[in-house]
């Protein structure tokens, strides 16, 4: 099972409840907008505590509110791309590579940063500064950060938004190749019809 | 150089400068958890802890000079303590207009590191968690390094409080030349006495030199950690 969600998240006055399982590579997760697809990702990911519900991802129990399970972000390994890239605005280009890869285990890492930097075409990239790097920049070095920290799954947040046609289809090659290539399996929040048809094998709807 | 002050207004500015960078490296680190309790953390009596942290400036200076005698004083809790555990007695030594210039000196410390603490993106800490890092780590990695301007800038604010500190001193400490006399105190005790217009003169512009001073690192020091962010890792 790739993924296994049913959860309810009070968000201010608002509640989010979303429940779907796949099994396929590449789970897009769709939706209007203010459904509540990003912080379904942010609490796979641990950021946000949903009320009840449980969590599975790549066979691992991340949160069971019934066995008071709720791993800490940093022990549930998500691979998290997130829509604002979050890049550290202190650290070059190659130090926001390290960051994860530095914490996670060796013997669990299933990349190197030389295939990254191929796959990514970020090797020109490295001893920049964030803040000089284009949106498509962002994105590609915010995608190889998080592969490099051995993530057990992906959780990708709308990764070609603002991106030109170009630039946003060279993102989806890619997005496949790792699809195709790693075992790891992926949640993607899209708007994108054409996107979602291309990459996913299970589509989850939002209302 | 020597000549232009006497022997005894070097010693004054000398105490004067040991005794604020002991009260500002001594709080910086209390300075800075306050700071990130009230701007990061939501729990019960925030506000209360965040007004007792200001209370030095908005107080007269005299009052929160009276209730470290309260504390402090021989016969105080902590006074008695000190005195107890480690012989060391505060009231009318150095160390006792350290503590009370750094008392003062906390709220502008405290602002200045809550409002770069507040400045960094929690959304950045966040992603450095899924990234593996604890909340430890994320704090060190990310939100103390980017706070840094604050921090750099909290203390030299703090320097240039500790140094024209009186009020407090003067009723914690007292007025004892070469223990506690530091450079205000000296300008007063000058003023009292008549034929010292000179040295009065002499040790205020030294007091604005010094101050001055303190500005201009903190606002280098602002600039320089601002303009090199990217090159600290």
């Amino acid at each position: 099972m790739s993924f296994e969600v049913r959860l309810g998240l009070q968000l201010g006055e608002a509640e989010v409840f979303a429940e779907f399982s796949s099994d396929a590579r590449l789970t897009a997760l769709v939706g209007p907008s203010g459904a509540g697809k990003t912080s379904v990702l942010n609490a796979i990911a641990g950021l946000l505590h949903p009320r009840e519900g449980r969590v599975v991802a790549a066979g691992q129990v991340l949160f069971d509110s019934a066995q008071r399970i709720d791993l800490a972000p940093e022990a549930r390994r998500a691979g998290y791309v997130f829509q604002d890239g979050r890049l550290f605005p202190h650290m070059s280009v190659r130090a926001n590579l390290a960051y994860g890869e530095r914490l996670a285990p060796a013997s669990e890492r299933w990349i190197t940063r030389d295939e990254v930097a191929g796959l990514l075409d970020i090797g020109d990239l490295l001893d920049r500064r964030t803040a000089n790097l284009s949106g498509g920049e962002v994105r590609r070095v915010a995608i190889a950060r998080a592969l490099l920290a051995a993530p057990r799954f992906l959780l990708l947040d709308e990764p070609t938004a603002s991106l030109d046609a170009a630039r946003a289809e060279a993102l989806l090659g890619l997005i496949e190749r790792i699809r195709d290539a790693m075992d790891v399996p992926i949640l993607l929040v899209s708007h994108s019809r054409a996107e979602v048809e291309r990459l996913a094998g299970q589509v989850v709807e939002m209302a | 150089m020597s000549g232009v002050l006497s022997a005894a207004e070097w010693a004054v500015i000398g105490l004067s400068l040991k005794v604020s960078l002991v009260a500002v490296l001594a709080s910086l680190p209390l300075a800075y958890a306050l700071a990130w309790l009230i701007a990061r953390r939501r729990f019960p009596g925030r506000m209360l802890l965040d007004a007792a942290v200001h209370l030095p400036l908005v107080l007269p200076p005299v009052v929160t000079g009276w209730l470290l005698l309260l504390a402090f004083g021989r016969n105080g809790p902590i006074g008695h303590w000190l005195q107890q555990a480690f012989g060391v007695s505060l009231v009318f030594t150095w160390l006792g207009a350290a503590l009370a210039a750094a008392v003062m000196a906390l709220p502008l410390m405290v602002r200045a590191m809550r409002l770069s603490i507040e400045a960094v993106d929690r959304k950045l800490v966040e992603a450095a968690r899924t990234l593996g890092a604890s909340p430890l780590r994320a704090f060190a990695t990310i939100t103390l390094p980017l706070s840094l301007p604050g921090i750099a800038a909290g203390a030299m604010l703090g320097f240039a409080r500790s140094l024209g500190e009186f009020g407090a001193t003067i009723t914690f400490a007292a007025n004892i030349e070469g223990q506690t006399r530091t450079l205000p105190l000296a300008i007063y005790t000058g003023l009292q006495v008549p034929g010292s217009e000179g040295a009065v003169a002499r040790l205020a512009i030294m007091a604005i030199v010094l101050s001055l001073g303190a500005l201009m690192v903190s606002e280098w020091l602002v600039r320089r950690s601002g303009g090199s962010r990217a090159h600290v890792l």
